[in-house]
């Protein structure tokens, strides 16, 4: 694998370390990162498909999208922008949505902080750190982006239950 | 058999998540991920790899009272990640490996949703 794809959880620090390499320049994936036609293109694991709400891309603004599944039902994903150096780092408080939207004031929170690195050939890493606020570690898996993998995975993770 | 559970709740399509996820938190009240959220617990778990213990024994690896980590081991049986062994007039307490590791398929279910990210922004990143 030349793409050093890496993901480690830390579950008694309640993060989870991810980082990866492309082979771009730092400037097409801090595009990739921030524009959101290009976000579309790929946050969301087929068969999902993302839309953009609202992507205010200044400190304290906010970023909404919903991931559109094959049936039409919507899971949303809001970010708050806490902290942002041009080209190389980007901060989110992540919040949990209802069904509409809306982010939920005293639900469970999230933080990923995302730097940008360009390295040899041309080529980016991109780390992120994600630290989960909860004091229970299930609020990890109910907060926004799990459920969108956890039902992709679905099927597999039956087949495996079958097979025990 | 929660596991399954959960499963169900997250097969039905449903456009009220909110709610979904509100059903499955408290459904799942008593879960692993609240066996490991709390650090007497985690450290109960650690000391139950090397094998199985009586409240007791265990009760002298910790400054707190024997009530508090009475508690904890209560939580821990609530939660499945221990079993109870009757032996004599004694009870042990031995880890249930295979509900620890219901952790590490949510895990990879993560895991895997980000690797599918990426491979589509590489392929994004080859277009730009």
């Amino acid at each position: 694998m030349t793409n050093k794809f890496v993901f480690e959880p830390d579950l008694a620090a309640k993060k989870i370390y991810i980082s990866r390499e492309f082979n771009a320049s730092i400037e097409k994936v801090w595009r990739a990162w921030t524009e959101p036609d290009l976000i579309e293109k790929w946050i969301a694991p087929k068969p999902w498909t993302a839309e953009t709400k609202i992507l205010d891309f200044t400190v304290g603004g906010v970023w909404l999208y919903a991931m559109v599944g094959t049936e039409g039902h919507k899971h949303w994903v809001y970010a708050e922008f806490t902290a942002i150096e041009i080209g190389s780092a980007i901060s989110t408080l992540g919040m949990f949505c209802d069904g509409d939207g809306n982010p939920v004031a005293n639900g469970p929170k999230s933080y990923r902080d995302t730097k940008f690195l360009s390295i040899e050939g041309n080529r980016t890493k991109v780390d992120s750190v994600i630290t989960f606020e909860e004091e229970s570690t299930i609020q990890m898996f109910v907060e926004g982006g799990f459920k969108e993998g956890t039902t992709m995975t679905l099927n597999q993770l039956e087949e495996l239950l079958a097979s025990e | 058999m929660v596991f399954k559970i959960f499963l169900k709740i997250f097969a039905q399509p449903n456009n009220c998540i909110y709610i979904c996820n509100q059903s499955v938190a408290n459904y799942m009240r008593r879960d692993i991920y609240q066996a490991i959220a709390d650090p007497t617990r985690r450290a109960i778990l650690m000391l139950l790899t090397v094998g199985a213990l009586t409240p007791n024994a265990i009760a002298e690896h910790f400054d707190s009272s024997r009530q508090a980590v009475s508690k904890h081991i209560q939580i821990l049986a609530e939660c499945g990640a221990v079993d109870q062994d009757q032996r004599g007039r004694e009870i042990y307490y031995q880890l249930n490996i295979e509900k620890m590791k219901e952790i590490d398929r949510w895990m990879e279910a993560f895991r895997k949703m980000w690797e599918t990210r990426f491979d589509q922004l590489d392929n994004l990143l080859n277009d730009l």
